[in-house]
Parts: C-alpha cells; structure tokens; sequence
C-alpha cells in the first residue's frame, strides 16, 4: 500500500477502538491482578511480573537545542533501521475560521521540498536510501516520520531540519495549488466517496459549541480548502512550526552518543522561533440534553452514533472509560456485542471507544444495524437498537461489572501495552510513542504510568465513570439512514 | 515536568527542581558546543555510507513425533510469542460449486471448537490476553496466535482445538453466514469495496477460482452447510499439509515440548493439493463501467493475468512494480497525485499467487477528471515499456533490497515472512540471496519483464463511477467497447 500522507481526522490518541469481536485487542497482554476463578490461568509469579514490568521501559537520552527543540534519542538494535520522528505541537484545534484543513494541507506541503531540497527530491533521496516515510495530522499535533536503514540517518536528519528550517525559501503558491487538489481528492475519497464517510463530520458539530476547536473536521471543509492561500503557508510556518514547539525522536539501530553531534550539526541553525505558541483558548463543551439528528447516504445498512463529551487524556475518568469500552465492545463477550450481534443478530457491528484527545475527549459507541425486514423501517431497526444500548449502558450504571469481565478488559488493555513494544518506526512504533507521551506528559518514557492508570482500577469505578460520563440525558445521537430516493446525478 | 508553553519561551529560563537543574547543564554546554558549529553544507544531501550489515534470522527446524515441521526464531525483545499453524490450503482448493468453502471454514473455527462453545473460545482467549485468528488466503489458511509468552502454555491447548477440533456447530454457522451474507452488501455500498470485487470477476470470469474473492458470493455462501466446512477440513487440514511457525521470546526446546503436547499427536493425510488452470491472458481491450449515481470519485482498476508466484522473474518484476506503481515516487503516483492532483494516491500491484494472479493498477479520482486521469493511465503503462533510466531502477532496487529487515522486526512481521517461504516452496536461502537477488536485476531485465506483462492493447479497464457524469468522457477516448454492468453481476 501506498498513499501516504494520510490523516487521522478523528480525536485518537491512543485510545481503544473496541470493535468486536477480533479488533478488540491485536496483541497480547499479560494478566496482573488475578483472581482465585477456577477458569483462570495460574497467577504468575512475582519474578516474571517484574520481569514484564522491565519490558515496559523506553529509556531515553534527552537534551534540548538552544532553539528550543527538545531531542529524545531511543536504541533498539533488532534490526538496523532508524526512525526520525518529529511532532509538531499544532493540529487543527489552531486553525482560523474559514481556513479549517489547513494545519493537514500544510503537513502536505512539507514533503514538497525546501530551500536546499528540490520538488520531489525529499522523496526520490529518500527512496534511493531504501527508506519510507510519511506524516498525519490530529486535532492536537502534526507527526512525520523517516524509517530508513542505519547508513541514512544523516540524510534523514538533513532533510528533517531543511524543512524545519527552509521550508518558507521554496515555497509557492503553485506548491499550494497542488497539494490542495490532492486533498480536496482525499477528502472525497475518505469522506463524501466512503460509506458513513460524513458521520464523523456532523458529530463533531453537534458535539462541540460554536467556536470550540474540534468542531470542524481535520480534513476541512471543501470552501475552507478552497480558500487556503500561500499567505496562510507563511504565517502558519512562522507561528507554529519553530523548533520550540516541535519534539524530535531518533530511535533504532543508533549510538546516542555518536547521534547527539549529527542532530546539532543540523539542527542548529534552525532559526528559534520569534514568540511563543500561546495555550489554546476555547469554550466549554458541555452537553445539556439530547440532540439527534439523522442525515441520508448511498448506503443500505442504518447506522446509529452515540457520543459523549468526556475528560482528556490522562484526566480521572479517561482509563475508565477506555475499560467502559472494553466492557461494552470489546470481543465476543462484550455486553452490547453479545446482546446485540450475537444473541438477537439484529446488528452487524458494534464499537465503543474513548477517543482522547488534550482539550476534550469524546466517548462514542456505533452500531450498523442489519438490513430491515421489508415490514420494518430503518427509524424503528434504529429504535430498538437504542433501547438496548440503553438497557446495557444503564446496567453498567447501576452495578459493577463482575470480576471476570473487568479482569479480561484489563488483561486485554494490557495486552496492548506489550503489543506496542515490537516495533521502533511508523505510526504507533515506539519512536512515535515516545513522542505521543512527552508532547502529553513531559515524560517520554510513560509507559508504565499509563499502564498504571488501569492497573489501579476497581470494578466500582467502571460503574461510577460510566454513571457520571454516559448519561442519558445529555448526549448526541446520530442517525445514518439509506437514500430515501436516489439522486439523479449529483 | 515540563510544560510547552515553558519550552517555549527559551529554554535558558526552565529549570525546575533537580533534574531539569542536571539538563540546564547539558544544554549549557549544547550551546558552546553549538555555537562553535559551522552551519552545515546544505548544498549537498549527505550520501548514506555503506548499508549496515543485516542479521538474517536464524530458522531453526525440528519436526513433531507426527511428521509436522516447526520452524523457530528466537526474538527476545518483548515477552510475547507468535504461533502460526500454516495449512498450504487455501481458496485455490474450493470444489467448484463451492467457492468460499475455505474461506468459511477458517472463519468457522474458532465458534465451537473441543469441548469449547463460541463464548468460551473467545472468554478463554481474551482473559489471557491474548489474540487468536483464523484466515485464508488463495493459498493458505492460518490460524495465528500472539500472546505473552508466560500464557504461551494455556494459550496453546485452546490454538490446537480450534485447529484441529472445529465441532462447527450449525447455529454458530448460520450466524456466521449471516454476517458474510450482510457484509457483501456492505461492500456493495463501498467503491474501493466494490471494485475489488468487480475487478477480477472482469477479467476471469465466473468460472474461474480467481474470479471470485476467496469469501465466495451470496449464492455460494448460502449454500454451504456444515458437512461441506467437515469435509474441506478434513481434507485439508492435516500435518502433512502444514507448518507451525514460532516466533518470539522463547528457546527451541520449550518451544518443542509444548507444541509436542498440543500438536503432536494430530494425524491425518491430506488430499493431494489442487492445481489451478493459468487463465487464459485477455486478447484484446475492454472497458467495463458500474454506476454509483452521485459518486465524488470514481475507482479505477486497470490490469490483465499476471504471473504466478513461481515466476522466474519475481525479482524483476518487483523492481518493474516500485516504479511504475509500487512506491510513492513512482511514476502513476506522480503522475495522477503530484502532477495532476487528481488523485489522493495510485499504485500497482502484481497479486502473485499458486496461479497467476492479477496485475493492475488503480486510483480513486474525482469524478470530473476521470476521463483524463484513465488517459495519464496509459500514458504510464506505455511508457513503462519504454528503456528506464537507470538512475530510477537504482533507486527501485535500493527501495526493494533495503526495506527488507522490516520483515524481520516484529514477532508478526517474521512469522508471515516465514510463511510465504513454506506456502510457497522458497529456497532455504531465501533471506540470505534476497538482497543480492535485488542487486541483480538490470535495466534491461525490467524493460523485458515491463513488454512481456505489461501491454496496454490487452487490458480490462473497470470503472466504479456517476455513469451520467462520466461515460460520455470514457467512451470518447476510444480505449475500447464499453459495458455497462450492473452491481449483481459482479456480486453473485
């Protein structure tokens, strides 16, 4: 596969998607607190429970340059790559009105070349190194990547700090004209072309209050794309892709102290930037009541979306609800897959995620339904389906989840942690997870913090976050139906 | 902890308690460093030096009392094991009649499996933590098991009944019939679904395997019962026909022993392994167009028979492949992406298999462009046959030899390279000649391979499209006879 440059245009961080019953957890775990259950494996001992604990450790050489970026080098020698990864702390939460998209079309522009790299030589010198790389944007943050073999670091870094430095010197408003066809392709592919693709669109405008920066897509709105110009390029570089508001991780097949002279030789000279990113000032989202609202598409199965605004990352609640989730949907014997999936077979599919992100997060669970007998309307599929979802979250309100359900989830979400462990590059290898923690945290190496949130729960506060953050009468529900009549042409 | 906006306003000023004291230090001495450093040369791209040295996994082999292979890889990273059970059946071994019996079959494995029902495979499976799947390929089914290598003992017992102990019972069977059934409508819904499926039926047919995905069609899968899912199983499944595959933090001798016990006394013979009849290459040109009224995009796929995974010219053809469509800087995705806009992506892809699969090259682009995007399509799959620069088949060669330690980072990533080398009969020094077999391929080896697979007169051209917006343009430029089909012929 190709297509990089992509975008997550949801609020993920590193939440849970749990979509049972196989994608719920794609890795392995390791129980911790085990319970007498006959069914239950033997407890494991305390020496290999240490012995998994060390496992979790990212260690870290860090230092700062004099231009504020922040340098974090990681060695894994499994085998001789490298990843330079860098984020840049600005996502779409930063764009104006009516430029939104903008913060992901400039993450496109960056591979088009800078002052010292020629259109298209970002990728040819890449490639000719047997090296990938690619970029995403959130809400929150803009990441890139360069996984190459251990011979092309210094390229790697060469390119990452002309870019960092030289963007602006080769800019232009063809450049833009470009990229902005691209993504106005993305767009339609990933969004008005996908089944469901506008859903996400319309919940976060009812979601979030006018003028609260999750409101607009990351991708954009069509108009807003439209608009970009090489102005907006220029003030953008200059205000938020200084090397203070960036984190750099070189991880792999490296020796830090060898590494630390080459990042300063070409990292150095990037100009610091002249004022400092300022913290996002934005509205409270608070949900009153219900708003619903149902909106058509070329689809033949209904869809229904309940969301919820929940705390950010790490903020009391934000592991609860990832083990909610858990509870609700992940695997065959999560309660809506079971009841809904399994037992009555009136839906196709079920997830529930915690999607965290730094200024709110959003909690949702989505239900396809199966295709309505021709006695049964999609209102009255989606009704019913409604009402059990509803049954099950007030179930979950009222009691704790029993002792074998909330050690599996824990089990399965620590599974996750060991899973992320094998792999140094990419999306989601530890090098972008180093950099996930410390533009959070501060902290690179918060592995085991972040586990530690889970393994300190109790099934009580499973039932006490999803009473205090899935309430029923203040959420969002929507409602994809199929076309009623199809639309001649467009 | 450190805050952004502190990093922000320059660092000299962020000392908080002792350690942030320790690193204001080290950034004091960055700076004199620092300060005495020339601005680099910036005129030049540093070139890589030699290519680091690649430790090639070691493979070591041993058999079960029963005949069956192992092959172990030591990774001690993490403390997670990865098991694979290879059976070398997959689709290809479809009765006709029966396509996505195979495809059934492992979907079907783990809903009721030795004295275990569905929701206790699935409590067993995730209270360990750990993640069990069962797939099929065109060539191959597999049952894949990933956990914490301290659950590796009570994981296995569970992997073994779901392998070799399916009691496919018939309400779980309806039920997972049901869901196949609905997620084909789903991908009727779905351009880049529907394409997939409607591609290949163009240009095999409906009689032949390969035309079909390996799920089978509506009609098929409603026709498969029990006794069918039995009897592929017991065909197919058996250690004569397969492989365990170990990857991860364990030693060959534990290894062994536990597989011994959960494996080791499976017996059976398998049926002699199907053989697949090379379809006949297209003759000619043929544009197929399938509407979706109100479409953004439209989804292309262009493409005809391709080869085999035998190929003698596997390596050619990979280096072929990074050019034209394998890779970003490739030429269809500077083309219809970088130089047109176009498109979000386009690729390429030789979709090599037992028989010969498909080649093709494909794209989402917007509906307005659609005519003049198919026309840069020829203009690459012309041009591809035309000498290439060698500077670009460098680039490929270096592109396809170096990535190649990927393969060998993660428990998962190693375990399925394994697997093609046993699906697929690869020599024993597979890895080891790999990088050298890259090297060796010539400009004048991928003009060859590029003229003999690859010629624009002999495509089907498939297009999931508004026809309203877009036949008119299609049919204008003269590719070939254009059929409308409609979604059930491609479905069924």
């Amino acid at each position: 596969m190709i297509l990089p440059r992509l975008i997550v245009a949801t609020l993920l961080l590193q939440s849970f998607a749990n979509t049972a019953p196989r994608a719920a957890a794609d890795g392995p775990q390791t129980p911790s607190r085990e319970t007498q259950s006959s069914q239950a494996p033997a407890a494991p001992s305390a020496r290999s429970r240490s012995a998994r604990l060390t496992a979790l450790t990212v260690p870290s050489t860090q230092f700062t340059l004099p231009n504020g970026l922040h340098v974090i080098l990681h060695e894994d020698h499994t085998v001789p790559l490298i990843t330079v990864n860098v984020w840049y702390h600005v996502g779409s939460a930063r764009e104006k009105p009516g430029r939104t998209g903008f913060a992901h079309l400039f993450e496109h522009l960056m591979f088009e070349g800078s002052a010292h790299v020629k259109e298209g030589e970002f990728d040819t010198l890449l490639e000719a190194a047997g090296a990938t790389n690619n970029g995403s944007t959130e809400n929150d943050r803009t990441n890139y990547y360069i996984d190459a073999p251990s011979n092309a670091l210094e390229l790697a870094l060469f390119l990452e700090s002309d870019r960092m430095g030289y963007l602006l010197d080769a800019m232009s408003p063809e450049r833009v004209n470009g990229q902005r066809d691209v993504v106005k392709n993305e767009r339609r592919q990933n969004y008005e072309n996908a089944p469901y693709g506008m859903a996400s669109i319309e919940l976060d405008k009812m979601l979030f209050p006018e003028g609260h920066p999750y409101r607009w897509p990351t991708i954009g709105y069509m108009e807003d794309l439209t608009a970009a110009a090489y102005e907006d390029v220029v003030e953008f570089f200059r205000r938020y892709y200084q090397p203070a508001n960036a984190s750099l991780v070189i991880a792999g097949d490296i020796d830090p102290a060898k590494t630390r002279p080459v990042v300063e030789k070409w990292f150095a000279d990037v100009k610091p930037g002249s004022a400092a990113v300022p913290p996002i000032d934005y509205p409270h989202a608070m949900l009153t009541s219900v708003s619903r609202k149902t909106i058509e598409d070329r689809v033949q199965l209904p869809r229904l979306y309940i969301s919820w605004i929940t705390p950010s990352l790490f903020k009391p609640g934000d592991a609860e609800l990832d083990v909610v989730s858990q509870i609700l949907a992940g695997g065959k014997n999560s309660r809506l897959y079971k009841r809904l999936v399994y037992d009555l077979q009136i839906a196709q599919d079920v997830t529930a995620y915690q999607a965290s992100a730094a200024l709110d997060s959003e909690f949702q669970v989505v239900v396809t339904a199966r295709p309505a007998d021709p006695t049964s309307t999609a209102a009255a599929l989606i009704d019913r389906i409604r009402t059990i979802v509803d049954e099950e979250i007030g179930k979950l309100q009222k009691a704790p989840p029993t002792p074998r359900e909330f050690q599996r989830a824990i089990n399965q979400i620590e599974a996750s942690f060991y899973n992320r462990m094998e792999s140094v590059g990419g999306f989601g290898g530890k090098g972008d997870q180093l950099n996930a923690y410390y533009t959070a945290t501060g902290n690179p190496d918060y592995f085991n913090e972040d586990l530690s949130r889970y393994r300190a729960l109790s099934a009580g506060d499973i039932q006490a976050a999803a009473a205090f953050w899935l309430p029923m009468n203040r959420r969002v529900e929507l409602t994809v139906e199929p076309l009623k009549t199809a639309e001649p042409g467009k | 902890m450190r805050s952004r906006s502190r990093l922000a306003a320059r660092l000299f000023v962020v000392v908080v308690g002792l350690l942030a004291a320790a690193s204001f230090l080290l950034q004091v001495s960055t700076v004199s460093v620092a300060s005495q450093q020339q601005a680099p040369d910036r005129s030049v791209a540093p070139k890589p030096g030699p290519a680091p040295a690649l430790k090639l996994p070691a493979v070591q082999k041993r058999t079960l009392s029963n005949g069956l292979p192992v092959w172990i890889v030591e990774l001690h990273k993490v403390p997670v094991a990865h098991v694979s059970l290879i059976v070398k059946s997959g689709s290809g071994a479809d009765p006709k009649g029966k396509y996505g019996v195979a495809s059934l079959t492992a979907d079907m494995l783990d809903e009721g499996a030795g004295r275990r029902d569905a929701l206790q495979i699935a409590d067993a499976v995730d209270y360990l933590g750990a993640n069990l799947s069962t797939s099929s390929t065109s060539d191959a089914s597999s049952i894949d098991l990933h956990v914490p290598v301290a659950r590796l003992g009570d994981a296995l017992p569970i992997m073994a009944d779901v392998a070799l102990r399916p009691t496919f019972p018939e309400d779980e069977l309806k039920r997972v019939r049901e869901d196949l059934l609905t997620s084909l409508i789903e991908a009727e819904d779905d351009p880049e679904s529907l394409i997939r499926f409607a591609f290949p039926r163009m240009v095999y047919g409906p009689q032949h395997r390969y035309g079909t995905l390996s799920m089978g069609t509506a009609a098929t899968v409603k026709a498969l019962t029990v006794a069918d899912l039995r009897q592929f199983h017991s065909q197919h499944y058996a250690p004569s026909n397969s492989a365990l595959i170990v990857t991860g933090d364990v030693t060959p001798t534990d290894a062994v022993t536990r597989l011994e016990s959960a494996f080791g006394a499976w017996k059976g013979t398998a049926a002699p392994a199907a053989t697949i009849a090379t379809a006949p290459q297209l003759t000619s040109r043929q544009v197929y167009l399938i509407d979706k009224p109100g479409a953004a995009q439209s989804q292309i796929r262009i493409g005809s028979i391709g080869v085999p995974r035998a190929t003698p010219d596997y390596f050619a053809l990979r280096v072929l492949n990074t050019i034209l469509g394998g890779s970003f800087t490739s030429r269809l995705n500077q083309n219809l992406r970088e130089a047109h806009g176009y498109a979000y992506g386009a690729s390429s892809t030789f979709d090599m298999r037992a028989s010969a699969g498909p080649f093709y090259a494909s794209a989402g682009v917007q509906t307005d462009k659609t005519s003049e995007a198919l026309k840069e399509f020829f203009n690459e799959l012309s041009a591809i046959r035309q000498p290439i620069p060698p500077a670009e088949v460098e680039k490929a060669k270096n592109y396809v030899a170096l990535l190649m330690p990927r393969s060998f980072e993660t428990t998962e990533a190693l375990a399925g390279s394994l697997a093609q080398i046993f699906i697929y009969d690869l020599p024993q020094d597979y890895f080891a000649t790999y990088t050298q077999r890259v090297r060796a391929v010539t400009p004048a080896d991928v003009q060859r391979v590029a003229e003999r697979y690859i010629q624009p007169e002999k495509l089907a051209v498939v297009v999931v499209g508004d026809r309203k917006a877009i036949e008119s343009g299609i049919s204008s430029l003269n590719l070939g006879p254009l059929k409308i089909v409609e979604v059930g012929e491609v479905m069924k």
